[in-house]
């Protein structure tokens, strides 16, 4: 069954602030992780599997462990065999939740330490995870140390390994994204702050959503190439507005006016530190090149305010509404 | 298909058509002639079966250095893990089964390469399944009260079983299972997946090219009905008018028909089932006690704090152990042995060539190996709440202003909350130990107010929920929110004087239990009944109306560091 492409982007019913948040991320790597909370069953998963058959492909050395762009930037520690340019998918590499140290970060390659009486290194999978996503399930599940190292590399973009008599670095640079239920308990507020973006989703309330989601799916398992071959286009087209944001990204201009609201609206919001604003500012300028704007408007920052400010507000634990609601309150009342 | 055994027994079989696409059953039973009766035909279900247990740790279930081969051939021999090759897993005492347990076989069942079979022999309604899993299960069957007179012979094995992807869905169908589930309040478009799957399984089974009513209402009674969350509205109960929002109604079948393809459309329509009737079958295996369990707002499959109350670990050096990490041996830790020869085996034959002394074993100190527990010795923080009428009367909002502050500290500290709330003839654990304060504010709020105060059978509930979370190692500390006037006694008489008695006796026990505490009196003026409870308890005393939420949080700063 592994074999099977994953279910196609574009097929996923609904869950838009959850599709957006995943598209910003593609378009700008820096915004950020993406940390998507919510109800069991409704495709959280699927929707970060799916990035690796959408995203497009990218060059990489075919024998490098960290997936490396020319053989100049290939680690010096990595012996590679292969040394041509290949086209891959972008890497969604998932982390299991009884994963060890070593295997995340790496450690000696005691077979080659033994055969060779040499120190060798052996990636883990944050090596191969760079240059694409590293999932975890159920990250409020996962060991805290893990947890911490895992941020602590996403943002520096660095892994460093000094352990056995080691020492070795290596690019590690990934959208780091989690997922989790509420109810199987709750993320430290550290840790929430470090994930760029934050969604919520929820199962889909009217029937006929649903039964569109089913039969989808349900056709995706049963006539799987049809399937495929049916949606290809839909990924293509959005692949292809991804690419063309990813260019004009940097030509994108800020308006001041803008700058000012995302100033305004962190304060008003009261959300600790100055990552709110430049993460709620990069997501505002890849929307705009998303959506083919050449200035990026208040209007794009109304629309990603709720998922890059929601997890950095003080958390008031009682408040039923959840947070999204509260940001929605304050984006209408400050930006009106 | 009439009893719960011969619905566990048709969910096995349909298992047996598509393991992993249905992920597996969850069976209720203890032990005794019906479960072995099961397990028989556990047994005999196709593939390898392994038996798991929950306790079982990453390296069984992922991998790991296997040792023995290690040593022998000098290079690192990889055990492979049970989750590595497909396989149903059968888990037995599955309601000891703690989340992260089953966020790991989740991740397994969503690679559709397992099926898990959970036999839960949970007796509490609040032992069993955690969420995470049992979502992920097609079925569900609860087999308690089952005696042996009721045990058949064994279906005869299943003839047919063509592909199941070789089953025509009809396009009625979906909407039909769809308008079900929303009937039945069922909201996870997993369940509603798995019910399809479950109905082409049954098709295949009976070797038939399309979907029929008959494996609808097998479906609806297998995967939807238990995981019903409302009591749906039959038709003839109800005009057909005044439905609202959940509407069975035939006025959108056409609709749904209308919409994607519209050829094969003619023969379907007359397959299709009318509502009430799939309605129905599902209803008749809707556990009887769904009424009373949604009292409490948990129904049979969603368990209210499932996940919460079990997490809990001992403290200290005991507890479920994890993976053990290099370290240093600093007098404050053990070392774990197998772990620090594991990781010394492999460099042996290296270390040996280039040792002066003639050792058989070389340890270095690299290679150590701590043992580490998980040790939470969390708190908890047990609310007991007066809900009589005389507070209801003052101030029962008030108080749960004052909750919900201590809520707020006790989120800021990580820390689990209880709710206990007594009125009328008793007290009720509305809340079992749990880490969701939404649950609990959600609990609250819906709180009524009313009839006497029974203040001992409150803090006796208190006591015992108390006692219980010890045992899980937590920490228990009790708020009492009372307006102090008992008139209820413990055994239910409404006679002032020995509420009294028994609320004081109450105190002195929970005291003598070394269960600190903290009294907040919600009346309008201070009551010296309640001041000289609290001294009793040597609790904090705190009157409500000059209790600002700086001096309720130190108080309970204060309460929780004693």
């Amino acid at each position: 069954m592994s074999s099977r492409q994953p279910f196609p982007f574009s097929a996923i019913v609904g869950q838009d602030e959850m599709k957006q948040a995943m598209i910003l991320t593609a378009i700008d790597p820096t915004i950020g992780g993406v940390l998507v909370f919510g109800d069991r069953g409704t495709g959280k998963s699927t929707a970060v599997r799916a990035l690796s058959g959408l995203l497009p492909q990218i060059t990489a050395v075919a024998g490098c462990p960290v997936n490396a762009e020319t053989r100049a930037a290939c680690p010096e520690w990595a012996t590679i065999t292969d040394e041509s340019l290949i086209e891959k998918p972008t890497p969604v590499v998932d982390l299991p939740l009884g994963v060890t140290e070593d295997r995340v970060v790496g450690a000696l390659d005691i077979e080659r330490a033994l055969s060779h009486g040499e120190k060798a290194f052996e990636p883990g999978l944050l090596a191969r995870a760079n240059r694409g996503y590293l999932y975890i399930d159920e990250v409020n599940l996962l060991e805290d140390h893990v947890v911490d190292l895992l941020l602590d590399v996403a943002q520096s973009g660095e892994n460093v390994v000094e352990r056995e008599g080691l020492s070795i670095r290596h690019p590690a640079r990934f959208v780091l994204v989690g997922s989790g239920n509420p109810e199987e308990g709750e993320l430290r507020p550290q840790l929430l702050d470090r994930f760029g973006l934050s969604v919520e989703v929820a199962s889909p309330r009217d029937v006929e959503t649903r039964i569109e989601v089913i039969r989808r799916r349900d056709a995706y398992e049963t006539d799987h190439a049809r399937f495929m071959d049916a949606w290809a286009e839909a990924d293509a087209i959005l692949r292809d507005q991804i690419v063309a944001a990813r260019s004009a990204l940097k030509t994108r201009e800020t308006p001041d006016a803008t700058l000012r609201a995302c100033a305004e609206l962190c304060i008003a919001l009261g959300s600790d530190g100055l990552r709110g604003e430049l993460t709620l500012l990069r997501a505002a300028r890849a929307l705009a090149a998303f959506e083919g704007f050449e200035t990026v408007e208040i209007q794009h920052v109304k629309a990603v305010a709720p998922s890059a400010l929601r997890h950095r507000l003080r958390r008031d634990p009682l408040d039923e509404a959840g947070t999204g609601a509260r940001v929605g309150r304050v984006v209408a009342e400050v930006l009106g | 298909m009439s009893g719960p055994l011969q619905r566990a027994r048709l969910a096995l079989r349909l298992l047996a058509v598509d393991p992993s696409g249905l992920g597996g059953a969850h069976l209720r039973a203890r032990t005794g002639p019906v479960r072995a009766a099961l397990e028989a035909d556990i047994n005999a279900l196709p593939g390898p079966i392994r038996r798991i247990h929950p306790a079982i740790t990453d390296e069984q279930l992922f991998g790991g250095v296997d040792l023995s081969a290690t040593l022998a051939e000098g290079r690192t021999v990889r055990a492979a893990g049970l989750l590595e090759t497909p396989c149903t897993l059968v888990l037995p005492m599955a309601e000891r089964c703690r989340s992260d347990l089953a966020a790991r076989l989740g991740a397994a069942l969503d690679r559709q390469s397992h099926c898990v079979i959970a036999l839960d022999e949970g007796v509490e309604p609040e032992e069993g399944l955690p969420p995470a899993l049992a979502d992920r299960l097609a079925f569900s069957v609860d087999l308690e009260d089952l005696s042996l007179r009721d045990i058949g012979p064994a279906d005869p094995p299943p003839t047919g079983a063509r592909r199941t992807d070789a089953v025509h869905v009809p396009t009625g169908a979906i909407s039909d299972l769809a308008l079900l589930a929303e009937s039945l309040g069922v909201e996870s478009p997993r369940a509603l997946l798995l019910a399809l799957r479950a109905a082409r399984a049954h098709a295949a089974l009976e070797d038939r090219a399309e979907l029929e009513a008959a494996d609808l209402t097998v479906a609806a009674a297998l995967v939807l009905a238990p995981r019903a969350t409302r009591l749906p509205q039959m038709e003839d109960d109800t005009p057909e008018a005044e439905e609202e929002p959940p509407p069975p109604p035939p006025p959108e079948e056409p609709e749904n028909a209308e919409q994607p393809d519209a050829p094969a459309q003619e023969q379907e329509q007359d397959m299709m089932i009318p509502q009430d009737l799939l309605l129905e079958a599902a209803a008749a295996v809707l556990p009887a006690d769904l009424l009373a369990r949604l009292a409490v707002g948990s129904s049979g499959m969603v368990r209210a704090g499932g996940s919460g109350a079990g997490q809990q670990r001992k403290g200290n050096r005991r507890g479920r152990p994890m993976p053990a990490r290099q370290g240093r041996l600093d007098g404050t830790n053990r070392l774990d042995l197998i772990g620090t020869l594991r990781a010394a085996a492999p460099w042996q034959p290296l270390r040996r060539t280039h040792a002066k002394t003639a050792q058989s074993l070389h340890v270095r100190a690299s290679d150590f190996r701590i043992k580490r527990y998980k040790e939470m010795s969390d708190r908890l923080l047990i609310f007991v709440v007066d809900a009589s009428g005389s507070a209801a009367m003052t101030r029962l909002a008030e108080a749960k202003g004052a909750v919900e502050l201590l809520l707020g500290e006790a989120y800021a500290r990580r820390d689990h909350v209880a709710l206990v709330a007594f009125r009328g003839e008793g007290a009720d654990v509305l809340l079992p130990p749990t880490r969701s304060l939404v649950q609990t504010k959600r609990r609250l709020a819906a709180l009524p107010g009313g009839g006497g105060t029974p203040l001992a059978a409150g803090m006796q509930a208190a006591l015992e929920v108390g006692l219980g979370a010890r045992s899980k190692g937590m920490t228990p500390t009790v708020a009492l929110l009372t307006d102090g006037r008992a008139n209820i006694a413990l055994d239910g008489q409404a006679d002032r004087q020995a509420a009294g008695a028994d609320a004081t006796r109450m105190a002195r026990l929970l005291r003598g239990n070394n269960m600190p505490g903290l009294v907040i009196d919600m009346s309008p003026r201070p009551q010296r009944p309640l001041r000289a409870l609290a001294e009793v308890l040597d609790a904090p005393y705190i009157p409500l109306p000059r209790a600002d939420s700086k001096r309720l949080s130190t108080a309970v700063s204060a309460a929780l560091d004693a």
